[in-house]
């Protein structure tokens, strides 16, 4: 084992400006077929514990595998989505090696003749040393393959963690759950911009797995997970470097995270003189490092071989033409699309992907609001909220229709934007639907003039110097006497109201 | 000797046996014979012939994507060496490499 | 194993009329059964009865059954008799006992494939052929002994004590069905089913001279077959007649969905073809490969006589060369081993059997390696290290790689061979039944018995094993095998069928007769004549 401490620590920076970094992805996806991939058991997340299992997910003597049709469908759909080709004869392979959570001791997984092969996946980083210039990436894929779940472990300890665990419990809900592995082929020349690349290609991933409707992509349940594999090599070099491969990273930013601190960490062995070791690492979500997974006493020897008890997958051009035919407008399509549609700029379309929230500034367009204000309302307010409660902009207790309407209140001057905050913020408190909230807490813009023409005599009393300049023609100064009634108000006037009173009295 | 006895150890290893030294010794021999035998199938000249892994021939062999009731944990556990918290209880896992 | 399922207190001691209607009862085949209990002759209770009374007579000395389940038995029978007295039509096999190999899973009974590792497992699910079985109004009888996970050629590998073959009790039944072939040549049941890997029901029917049938690779379903080679693993049946061999065989048979191998396409009529029992005009092949040097003098001659005897019959005999046929066993041991040390991967002491060295000092992986040493026995770990070699990086193109491409060049001689003639015919075995022990540590010696049956399982066809006649050197019978191709499992029927109708007319008999009871085994012998006239209407 390599001891960090002894090294000195190298910036990332010193780090992409003298080594070439080679970054590769393998992503696990859970289908969300509903039974398993080779029995009729429910594929669902939680669930007591062992109460979604059968003989054959069970792994026990004498049960026998029958795959899933739509298993295979989906990830022809994802084969295709990528671009790739789809294999005229796909077969399932076993992947032995013991392990208790795997009740066979067995993965059938697919080895060389997997389903989908040769495909590639477009995306678009920003590079903030050009001024967020955008800059489009190919990412090649390499193969999607099918394989089946493994079951869950719970470490019990001291530790609750694998590490000193005393002894372990195994569910087997999980065990048997179609997954899908995509594997890139390595992506080079990214330089300083490898973390980004590797985020966005797993967001661009997720977003057209959600899009083609395969699986629910949560990455919090694991439903989508990545191992990714880093090396460097000198700048220049004709070579590329000893990989290493992080295991597990769970979440967008994570994948970023661990891409960037293997970089360092391997750039500091190299400055070293030291060797980078081919191993498995595992990511530390606290420290955003990796560590070394258990060294390897030997080699693992997985001893594929064609599994027997499944006979090959050969779909017919028709099929693959029929599973092609039902492909959605896929994300990249529909993002450039939309951006043409609702007018916005390349930059506004990112902030937009990466808050999350472009369904739901679609979905409340199409509830009635302009994009403007759709984009206004989920990025700003709506954002703040859900980054200070960690959740996703989607989890927020309020509906695009609910943001439709406020946009709408505001419009036709039921409410100003001030108040329109306070709208939202009784939505998300579960005080009712927005028009609800504006009655419950008596929100309504006051536009009464009686009311308003008091508070403003009174504002005009308070402030006679400011009431001067206005008399001799310096309208501009009103806006010190709205901001004054306003506050009277409680916030409640209609500002524009408030402004042609006041001139109306001082002309 | 076509397998030596490390060699037998390691694939003790591999298969997950504890195997004692003298079983060790007997299986090196036997392995030994036995693989020297079975070794004549590299004499065939069998250049561009495809292998077969499945005697008759089938493809597509698909189940719709329809839910049929489980066991039910009580049937799962039922038969199990350790169970604890409706769960199968493993001895401690050496950490996943 | 099973001592308090034995039905020996349970039986009330029967008087002497009742020993020889019992004893008249296990003589007959399983269709004048059927065709009894259909009729009202005899109660399916009474034919349960009498075949237990036989296993508690005889499986001390036989032992055959790993497991008797009286009680069950009784209860199956009683509920074909319900259904007779109700006036339900009855299938062509119920009230019938079976003795069924412990390979399969069965919810009422242990389920243990004569391994120590499996414990007291009790499978929550029945097998499609126990399934079949049941839904035949088939009565079983029990699980028989077995060569552990179906490993062997004579039951030794059993964990719990070989079966010993009715013709001499000092010798193997054969294996690895040898359970069941001995208990249907024993008279304990007249049916058995069993499963053929790489022989396992030809070889231990040829020895126990009895008739034994590999259908077609996927023919019979493999779902809740305890796994030995998943891609060579066939059920199959047992029986004394060519015809109860036929009526098994179709009630196990047909489509799966539960396994992805099951041949969608319907049963091939085999009960009819055992029925035609003809074979004028047909073409046979012998095979030069599967004869000669190192095969016992008396299984050639034997054999040789079938061979004139189908010429006789109206056949034409041919010569076919198989010339890839001698690179059958190596590849066989190859490719069997490489599946089993997969499929046997799953018996690691955590979800259900034996569980060794849990003591809270010991991993996960520790515990699974004591487990498997303490569990399983010394074949089973010498195919398993076999089959992990074979696989490993580096040398699965030399060795698994390889034998995967001589099957299919075996594969491709059957298929030269029935371009030109029917079916192909061989001795099932090299020799007659050897003596318990001469072989058990000498693995290369018993490999040899499975030699003539491996091409069969490597290429998928259907083979059938039929008694030809008594080896002259050992008075042990002697198989002949008969081959046919895929998905034409009628022919072997056919044929089969037309050589026992033959050799029984001129014997005089069936060849079980001519068991001669050996020391301490009650010989439930009658002349043929009284049986038939015993059930004079029965079977007509």
């Amino acid at each position: 084992m390599t001891d960090q401490a002894t090294m000195n620590l190298v910036s990332f920076e010193d780090a992409v400006s003298r080594y070439d970094p080679l970054i590769g992805l393998e992503t696990h996806v859970e289908l969300g077929t509903l039974t398993k991939m080779f029995c009729g058991c429910p594929a669902r997340f939680g669930g007591e514990p062992n109460s979604l299992v059968c003989p054959v997910c069970l792994g026990l003597p004498g049960s026998l595998p029958v795959t899933n049709r739509m298993a295979i469908e989906y990830t022809m759909k994802i084969g295709l989505a990528l671009n790739c080709t789809i294999a005229d004869t796909a077969r399932f392979a076993r992947k032995n090696y013991f392990y208790p959570d795997m009740p066979k001791d067995y993965q059938i997984s697919q080895y060389d003749e997997p389903l989908c092969t040769d495909g590639w996946l477009d995306i678009t980083v920003h590079d903030p040393a050009a001024g967020d210039e955008p800059r489009p990436f190919r990412v090649e894929i390499e193969r999607v393959h099918l394989e089946e779940d493994t079951g869950k472990s719970m470490h019990v300890g001291s530790t609750g963690r694998i590490h000193g665990a005393e002894y372990s419990l195994v569910d087997y809900n999980r065990a048997g759950i179609p997954l899908v592995e995509i594997v890139t082929k390595p992506v080079a020349g990214t330089g300083a911009l490898a973390p980004e690349v590797a985020r966005t290609y797993v967001a661009e991933l997720r977003d057209l797995l959600r899009a083609l409707g395969v699986s629910d992509v949560r990455m919090e349940e694991g439903s989508l997970r990545c191992d990714v594999n880093t090396s460097l090599a000198p700048r220049g070099a004709s070579a590329w470097g000893t990989r290493t491969e992080t295991k597990n990273v769970n979440s967008l930013r994570s994948v970023a995270r661990a891409v960037r601190s293997e970089i360092q960490r391997q750039a500091a062995l190299l400055d070293a003189g030291q060797r980078v070791v081919q191993e498995t690492r595992h990511f530390n979500e606290e420290t955003g490092t990796t560590s070394p997974g258990r060294s390897k006493e030997e080699a693992q020897d997985y001893r594929y071989f064609p599994e027997p008890d499944l006979v090959p997958v050969a779909p017919s051009r028709d099929w693959v033409e029929s599973v092609r035919a039902q492909l959605p407008e896929l994300p990249g399509a529909r993002r450039a699309r939309l951006q043409r549609e609702w007018g916005l700029s390349e930059l506004d379309m990112a902030a937009l992907r990466n808050a999350g929230a472009l369904d739901l500034v679609a979905e409340t367009i199409a509830a009635g609001a302009t994009p403007a204000d759709a984009r206004k309302w989920w990025l700003s307010e709506l954002l703040r909220t859900a980054n200070k409660s960690g959740a996703e902009l989607g989890d927020l207790p309020i509906t695009p229709a609910d943001v439709a309407r406020v946009a709408q209140l505001v419009d036709s001057g039921v409410v100003n934007d001030r108040l329109a905050r306070e709208v939202i913020e009784g939505v998300l408190a579960g005080e009712g639907t927005p028009d609800e909230v504006v009655t419950g807490r008596g929100l309504v813009v006051v536009s009464d003039d009686t009311a308003l023409t008091a508070a403003v005599d009174e504002a005009i009393a308070a402030h006679p110097d400011v009431a001067e300049k206005i008399r001799s023609g310096k309208v501009a100064a009103a806006g010190a006497l709205v901001g004054a009634v306003m506050k009277a108000t409680g916030g409640k006037a209609d500002a524009s109201r408030v402004r042609e009173l006041i001139l109306g009295r001082l002309s | 000797m076509s397998i030596a006895r490390a060699e037998v150890a390691h694939l003790a290893r591999l298969s997950r046996l504890a195997l004692t030294d003298e079983e060790l010794d007997h299986f090196a021999v036997q392995l030994d014979q036995i693989i020297s035998a079975v070794a004549r199938v590299q004499e065939v000249a069998a250049e561009g012939i495809p292998p077969t892994s499945h005697a008759v021939p089938l493809a597509n062999v698909f189940r719709d994507d329809v839910v049929i009731p489980p066991l039910g944990a009580d049937k799962v556990l039922d038969q199990a060496p350790a169970v604890e918290d409706q769960r199968f209880r493993v001895p401690r896992i050496l950490a996943e490499d | 194993m099973d001592d308090e399922t034995r039905p020996g207190e349970a039986m009330p001691a029967p008087d002497r009329a009742g020993r020889d209607r019992a004893s008249e009862l296990t003589r007959m085949t399983a269709a004048e059964l059927a065709a009894a209990i259909a009729g009202g002759q005899v109660s399916a209770l009474e034919v349960t009865d009498a075949h237990l009374g036989r296993i508690d007579a005889a499986d001390g000395q036989l032992h055959a059954f790993l497991h008797v389940a009286a009680d069950s038995a009784r209860a199956a029978a009683r509920a074909v008799d319900e259904r007779r007295a109700a006036g339900d039509v009855l299938g062509p096999l119920a009230g019938v006992p079976l003795a069924l190999k412990d390979v399969f899973t069965t919810t009422d009974m242990p389920t243990t494939c004569a391994s120590r590792i499996l414990g007291r497992w009790r499978p929550p699910y029945d097998a499609t052929v126990t399934r079949r079985l049941r839904q035949a109004g088939v009565v079983l009888l029990g699980k028989t002994n077995m060569d552990e996970f179906a490993m062997g050629s004579s039951t030794e590998n059993s964990a719990f004590g070989p079966s010993r073959n009715p013709w001499d009790l000092a010798r193997v039944p054969g294996g690895s069905s040898g359970g069941s072939s001995a208990a249907v040549a024993g008279f304990e049941a007249p049916l058995g089913i069993g499963t053929d890997t790489g022989g396992s029901i030809r070889q231990p029917a040829a020895v126990c001279g009895i008739v034994g049938v590999k259908p077609t690779y996927g023919g019979s379903s493999r779902y809740g077959v305890i796994a030995f080679a998943s891609s060579l693993d066939t059920p199959g049946p047992l029986a004394r007649t060519v015809l109860d061999a036929a009526l098994l065989h179709e009630a196990i048979s047909g489509h799966d969905p539960c396994d992805s191998t099951s041949v969608d396409a319907p049963v091939p009529p085999v009960v009819a073809a055992a029925r035609q029992a003809d074979v004028s005009g047909l073409r046979i092949g012998v095979v030069p490969e599967l004869s000669g040097e190192g095969y016992q003098p008396g299984v050639l001659a034997r054999f040789n006589e079938a061979v004139e005897l189908l010429e006789s019959l109206g056949a034409k005999i041919v010569e076919v060369s198989c010339p890839h046929f001698s690179y059958a066993l190596p590849a066989y041991y190859l490719i069997a081993p490489s599946e089993c040390s997969s499929n046997l991967a799953r018996f690691d002491g955590m979800r259900y059997g034996l569980r060794a060295g849990d003591d809270g000092t010991h991993s996960a992986e520790e515990v699974m390696s004591l487990t498997r040493a303490a569990g399983f026995g010394p074949e089973v770990k010498r195919r398993i290290m076999l089959g992990t070699y074979a696989l490993s990086s580096g040398y699965y193109d030399a060795y698994y790689g390889k034998a995967q491409q001589v099957r299919t060049l075996i594969t491709r001689d059957f298929e030269a061979a029935f371009e030109q003639v029917d079916v192909l015919i061989s001795p099932t075995t090299p020799t007659t039944a050897f003596p318990i022990g001469e072989r058990a540590d000498d693995p290369m010696a018993m490999y040899l018995a499975d030699l003539c049956t491996i091409p069969s399982n490597l290429a998928g066809n259907a083979a059938l094993s039929l008694p030809c006649g008594l080896a002259p050197e050992d008075g042990l019978p002697v198989g002949l095998q008969i081959m046919a191709p895929v998905l034409a499992d009628d022919r072997v029927y056919r044929v089969a069928a037309a050589v026992e109708a033959a050799l029984t007319q001129r014997r005089g008999g069936p060849l079980l007769d001519a068991i001669r009871g050996p020391a301490g085994l009650p010989a439930p012998v009658l002349p043929t004549t009284a049986r038939a006239s015993g059930h004079g209407g029965s079977s007509a």
